[in-house]
């Protein structure tokens, strides 16, 4: 077996291990979902409660914000202008830092410390299988791993991996476990199905240290933004449910057939009361923006890295380029999402609105360009 | 708060009720005398003057700042897919010709040359403007601020989100210096006062202290900003006094650094042919390395002599990757091939045509396509074309199908059809080198009235038909295509990029933060400590912070308890 069948294996044996990880954060999800059900239903048996605002401290306009040091995420106070209302240090708090203390058996709310522990674990033997599979592609290529989009991937999902890893470090939130692993899961194997190429030197024009720089920053970005993107996704969630707002609830008119079966998946209905166990809407929308500001900032950095090596290899420095392009416009709706956050009326749901869509424009700009539209970027090997 | 503020910006710095006075973005806001009084609805009473206030309000309000952002994302777009003149132009003219109907329509609406047209600059000009309306009074009012001392400490400190307290057995005055002394010590560079701190006597034997830090994260995004529009003004000014050239040499031969020496060669509009400094260039040698395996392409470097126009001369090499610098201008090598080195004798035996011909690769194992144009032949005789393709290592897989092998040139064959009439090279139009203007020319036929196809190996002469002469392939020399490129502007493109990106990290990173800390006595011999901390933005790191800051004071976990009561 050649270094390079090595490495592929490798490849194989992590995807199969990031596959486990995901289905353990499933079942740890579903048992969560399936509480939060049990609960729902206990509650309407007794006591009927409109709503399902976290029992916190309800804060309103102007009053103190003492989230210093709960939880994972602090930092509501940009917000405090705005009425809002913020759990601080309630009951729920102190659940789930209980669970996420490894009390042995399942907690009430759900949580599965063994699915956690197994998901935990598995992520870790994923990440470390799949740096062994890099370094040995590097090796059997003797470069660099990122000249092509099968290694851009490989490292992608690295560093998706890693930085999910520190994410949910000090507290296991099941669903961007699952956001995030689903990815990585479905990206591997699209990449040794679809992308796969035999691991080789580089063609002058990639034979520059620029491929370690400017296509390295690329992929942190790119991981750093799916992991931002997961508790985006999470935020709206979240946000919808404590503002009781769902779009499967009223009629949809004519098509209201086709509404009635997935009533069920309301997001304020009783399959989604796990996320009275994730951080509010509010440390989410915090959450994203630290790790989007972390990736913008390498997104920038990849702009002017590329612009750099454009002039060295191309003899011009921007030549709109379909990947310039693409990236240019990643950049530009990130720095609108940046811009939205601090703007009345544009903040909270609508700012991540525009990280959907700056998320959409890098993926697309990664699968889309390098598969479909031809430039001086052709450079996934592919014909 | 006398500072100026973006429209909607929220600032945790500054009470609500100013929070909410920042909004509105009527002409009457900062209350110059014709003006109608704050909030008042009476807009027909502007007049002319008070509707551009109020439009140059919006255009710098975020709310449009946001709005051109997502406007230049979207407008982006369409030029990824539709081809683009300046990029592709043959693919435009192929999409010209292919969509009758539509494609003149979106060449009307610049959509083939998305990036200079009205709209798109429009709006990128429009974002900048708005972005320098925004950024200018932000700059005076930070440039006032770093002069300004830390806010006094509030009465109540119970409504910050981040608090600490404590006690102590000092006064408080001991207290509250020593606090003062922690937070001007900087925590990574101790030189480096982290806090600007002042100290207040409230009287009564209480005693506070303020700190604030930070000013870097405005700092940084104003330079940010104001990068950027340098960016814009540098590449601007790089576009119109730049100027590129594309030569091709064989191998062997050399150029001019003049403008006829380029094919094709584009400058801006304040560009002056004096900026070519005369160096001439010769290429002796191109070094091409290939996968053995794929054919792939490895490696690539061209040896060259530059004669600079003082006569001295030197050797260097030119690499993809590595553009040499030369006369102002860097030389980058963006391709290469073979130009087969030829004499045509006409039928009277003279040398009608001798020299290279570059030939452009095709494929990966440099099939290449030429013509060779004859059209010096001497009194009445028909001009001659040669047309087809160069095989490095040619074979014949099948009788008559000949393939090349490998892209180095082990066996070169050249296989060529022979064409004679009028080249059409008088008739005023620029022809295309590498095609032949068929339509006054006939080709040669065998008896069997079959194209007449010629396979000719180095050191060959072969008679060509219809006595029209001789042909021999004297040799193989390789070709250089190199691009030529001068940009002013481009140290400063680089340098307002770096500072833009700098900018971005201090004020997305640095973070923002005043600490108050208030000592009193209490009725006993023990002094009583309240803290309280603010941040700007997001800043999980503002509690620890006041932990630490409060542990220094009160000598919990600092070092030997010098002070501990
Ligand atoms: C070329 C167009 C622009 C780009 C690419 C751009 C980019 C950015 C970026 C990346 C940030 C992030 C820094 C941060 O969040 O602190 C930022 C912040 C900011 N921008 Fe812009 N900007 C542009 C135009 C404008 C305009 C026109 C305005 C004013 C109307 C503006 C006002 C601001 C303000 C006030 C902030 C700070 C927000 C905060 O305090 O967090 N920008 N900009």
């Amino acid at each position: 077996m050649t270094t390079g069948d090595l490495s592929t294996l490798l490849v194989w044996a992590a995807t199969t291990a990031f596959t486990i990880a995901w289905i353990a954060y499933t079942v740890d999800l579903a048992g969560i979902v399936e509480a939060g059900q049990r609960r729902a239903g206990q509650r309407r048996a007794s006591t009927s409660r409109a709503r399902a605002v976290p029992a916190g401290v309800a804060v309103t306009a102007g009053a103190p914000v003492a989230v210093g040091a709960a939880g994972l995420v602090s930092g509501a106070s940009a917000d405090a202008v705005r009425p809002a209302t913020v759990a601080a240090g309630g009951p729920d708090d102190n659940r789930v830092t209980a669970a996420a203390d490894g009390g042995a058996a399942d907690g009430p709310d759900g949580r599965s410390a063994r699915s956690e522990g197994i998901a935990r674990s598995t992520t870790y033997l994923g990440t470390a299988l799949l740096i062994a599979g890099i370094v040995m592609r590097g090796v059997a290529a003797g470069r660099w791993p990122t000249a092509n989009m099968y290694e851009f991937t490989l490292v992608g999902v690295l560093v998706a991996s890693v930085v999910l890893t520190l994410v949910q470090r000090r507290r296991v939130i099941a669903f961007v476990g699952v956001v995030v692993l689903g990815i990585t899961v479905l990206a591997l194997a699209a990449d040794l199905l679809l992308f796969y190429v035999k691991a080789e030197a580089v063609q002058p024009a990639l034979q520059s240290y620029w491929l370690v720089i400017h296509v390295g920053v690329a992929i942190s970005a790119t991981g750093v933004f799916t992991v931002a993107f997961a508790a985006s996704a999470l935020q709206l969630l979240s946000a919808a449910r404590e503002e009781g707002r769902s779009h499967l609830t009223g009629s949809w008119g004519a098509a209201d057939g086709l509404r009635r079966p997935l009533a069920g998946w309301r997001v304020t209905g009783p399959r989604f009361a796990w996320l009275k166990q994730v951080p509010g809407p509010r440390n989410l929308e915090a959450l994203s923006f630290r790790l989007n500001a972390v990736g913008f900032v390498l997104w920038t950095f990849t702009l002017i890295g590329g612009a750099i090596w454009a002039e060295h290899a191309w003899g011009r420095y921007w030549n709109w380029d379909p990947k310039e392009i693409g990236t240019f416009v990643a950049w530009v709706v990130y720095a609108a999402y940046l811009h939205a956050r601090t703007t009345r009326g544009w903040n909270g749901r609508r700012a991540a609105y525009l990280v959907f869509a700056g998320y959409a424009v890098v993926i697309a700009n990664f699968t889309l360009v390098n598969l479909f539209v031809s430039g001086l970027h052709s450079y996934s090997g592919l014909k | 708060m006398s500072g100026y503020r973006p429209e909607g910006l929220h600032d945790t710095f500054v009470p609500e009720h100013d929070a909410d006075a920042a909004e509105p973005v009527l002409p009457a806001q900062d209350g110059a005398g014709e003006l109608p009084a704050p909030g008042s609805p009476t807009l027909p009473s502007l007049g002319p003057v008070g509707w551009l206030r109020w439009a140059w309000r919006q255009l710098i309000s975020m709310r449009v700042a946001l709005l051109l952002l997502v406007l230049l994302a979207v407008a982006a777009v369409p030029g990824t897919l539709i081809p683009q003149r300046a990029q592709s132009p043959e693919k435009v003219a192929s999409f010209l010709t292919n969509h009758p109907a539509l494609g003149p329509f979106l060449d009307r609406i610049g959509m083939f040359d998305t990036y200079t047209s009205v709209w798109f600059s429009a709006i990128y000009l429009l974002l900048f403007i708005s972005l320098v309306g925004c950024i200018l009074p932000r700059t005076r009012a930070h440039v006032a601020a770093l002069r300004g001392r830390p806010p006094r400490t509030p009465r109540r400190l119970t409504r910050f989100p981040a608090q600490g307290t404590g006690t102590s057995g000092d006064q408080p005055q001991v207290v509250v210096e020593r606090a003062a002394r922690v937070l001007r010590r900087g925590r990574w560079l101790p030189f480096w006062p982290a806090y600007r701190v002042d100290l207040h006597d409230e009287g009564a034997g209480t005693w506070s202290v303020s700190a604030e830090r930070g000013y870097l994260r405005e700092t940084g995004n104003l330079l940010f900003h104001l990068a950027l529009v340098g960016l814009l003004v540098s590449v601007a000014t790089g576009q119109v006094l730049h100027y590129r050239g594309q030569v091709l040499v064989v191998q062997g031969h050399g150029f001019a650094n003049a403008e006829v020496a380029y094919s094709p060669f584009e400058h801006g509009r304040f560009y002056s042919s004096s900026s070519l400094v005369p160096f001439t260039l010769k290429l002796d040698q191109l070094d091409a390395r290939f996968d053995p395996e794929t054919d792939a392409a490895r490696d690539f470097t061209a040896h060259v002599t530059v004669t600079a126009p003082g006569g001295g001369s030197s050797t260097d090499t030119i690499k993809v990757n590595h553009p040499l610098m030369v006369g102002g201008a860097n030389v980058y090598l963006m391709g290469n091939g073979y130009a087969p080195d030829v004499t045509v004798k006409d039928a009277s035996g003279s040398v009608a045509f001798a020299g290279p011909v570059p030939f452009l690769p095709q494929d990966t194992v440099y099939t290449s396509r030429g013509v060779i144009k004859v059209p010096d032949v001497s009194g009445g005789q028909k001009q001659i074309g040669l047309v087809g393709f160069l095989l490095p290592t040619g074979k014949e897989v099948a009788p008559g199908v000949w393939r090349s092998v490998s892209p180095q040139s082990d066996d070169p064959v050249l296989v060529l059809s022979v064409w004679s009439g009028n080249l059409g090279l008088d008739t005023g139009v620029p022809q295309n080198v590498y095609l032949l203007d068929q339509s006054r020319m006939t080709q040669s036929v065998d008896s069997a009235g079959k194209p007449v196809t010629l396979y000719v190996h180095p050191g060959q002469t072969v008679q060509l038909p219809d006595g029209l002469g001789s042909f021999t392939f004297n040799g193989l020399p390789r070709y250089v295509a190199l691009d030529l490129r001068h940009d002013p502007a481009l140290a400063f493109v680089l340098t307002f990029a770096l500072l833009a990106l700098a900018g971005l990290a201090a004020s997305l990173f640095a973070p923002r933060r005043r600490i108050w800390l208030r000592a009193a006595r209490d009725q006993g011999p023990t002094t009583v400590v309240s803290a309280a901390g603010l941040a700007r933005g997001d800043d999980i790191g503002l509690q620890p912070e006041l932990d630490r800051v409060l542990a220094a004071t009160l000598g919990r976990r600092e070092g030997p308890g010098e002070d501990t009561p």
